[in-house]
């Protein structure tokens, strides 16, 4: 069946979503991808996330082993253009208005006020995934030591998650 | 071609989020296409619009620079080589992903995810919440989502506009209102 429209369609859409951040849009993805189309489960949708944290660049190119996974090589970049084109153009235009904008009263008003709505998506999302990634005490110690770690300390998060693999492998492995 | 090399140099090396310290190093000290105050006003550009902050900042940059082709240049460079890795990771996971020790080794990883986008929520939070108003804001938008089951797109619009108006322009000292 060829799942290359509906890909499209769905990545473009979730583009829309990404107040504030990518994690806005995870709670759709995770309705479109897992229970609309089947194209992956939640815990494969959960592992592909948080392996994403890791890549270099932009934290949501995850969607690229989405895409190959319903669509081949072929899904895999349409998703790419249908989840940055339409916000890319949005960027694009109103990148270039902006400066007639600073006068528009309404400007601070919407920056102002979508601050507090995309902080908010952004823990609905985390949440959606924690119901995937955080069952018991030690997934939830890992979490709870990611955050207090990263709130006292500058380091680098994709070396947290690093050290997050080598304790699940230690701990949930094959003995 | 310049563009798109330095956004392949940047998407390359950014690992762990937190691109816009990488962008910064990368535009402003070390190429200078930029000064500190242009680049504070096109993140606050990227931040207020919807998509992810590093791909905005690709295309205003190189449209800044180059017009259209210097912002397809600029985006293109910054998605290739973390959406080669994904591409790589996820043909990797289809065949290998439910092996005993990836799959540990995986639940490691997702538990860190959660600790990763909870500390960049408080991080944010600290920066930008400032009245309880917001933090009601905040709330309904988590309750929408997350128990009452709205679309991202119903809360968004619908908490979205309440905020919006709450914080609409006010007959001040100041600023003058549209109304």
């Amino acid at each position: 069946m060829n799942q290359i429209p509906a890909l499209i369609r769905v990545f473009a859409y979730l583009s829309l979503l990404t107040v504030g951040g990518g994690m806005a849009a995870f709670p759709e993805m995770k309705i479109l991808t897992v229970d609309v189309h089947h194209w992956l489960t939640f815990p494969q949708l959960v592992h592909l996330y948080s392996v994403g944290q890791m890549a270099p660049g932009p934290n949501m190119m995850m969607i690229v082993s989405v895409g190959e996974w319903a669509g081949g090589s072929l899904g895999a970049i349409l998703v790419v253009i249908a989840f940055f084109g339409p916000t890319s153009l949005l960027t694009l235009v109103v990148g270039r208005l902006w400066n007639r904008l600073t006068e528009w009263p309404w400007r601070s008003s919407i920056q102002r006020g979508l601050a507090p709505v995309s902080i908010g998506l952004l823990l609905a999302g985390c949440f959606t995934l924690a119901k995937g990634a955080v069952f018991g005490l030690e997934t939830a110690t890992i979490a709870v030591a990611v955050l207090l770690l990263l709130l006292h300390y500058k380091i680098n998060p994709a070396l947290l998650v690093l050290a997050g693999a080598l304790i699940g492998a230690l701990s949930f492995g094959p003995k | 071609m310049q563009i798109f090399l330095e956004f392949l140099l940047i998407g390359a090396t950014s690992f762990g989020g937190g691109v816009v310290a990488y962008l910064r190093n990368g535009l402003v000290a070390k190429r200078a296409w930029l000064d500190d105050k242009a680049f504070v006003e096109l993140l606050s550009i990227s931040q207020s619009l919807p998509g992810l902050n590093s791909t905005n900042m690709a295309i205003l940059v190189g449209d800044r620079l180059r017009g259209l082709s210097g912002a397809l240049a600029g985006i293109a460079g910054m998605c290739l080589p973390g959406g080669l890795f994904m591409f790589v990771v996820g043909i990797f996971y289809h065949e290998h992903g439910d092996h005993p020790l990836a799959t540990a080794a995986l639940k490691g990883v997702a538990a860190a995810a959660v600790g990763l986008i909870l500390a960049t929520a408080v991080q944010l939070g600290k920066r930008s919440l400032e009245r309880s108003s917001d933090l009601v804001f905040v709330a309904l938008t988590i309750v929408g989502v997350n128990r009452l089951h709205q679309s991202v797109l119903t809360v968004l619009v619908v908490v979205g506009l309440i905020a919006i108006l709450w914080y609409r322009p006010r007959k001040g000292p100041e600023g003058s209102a549209p109304r």
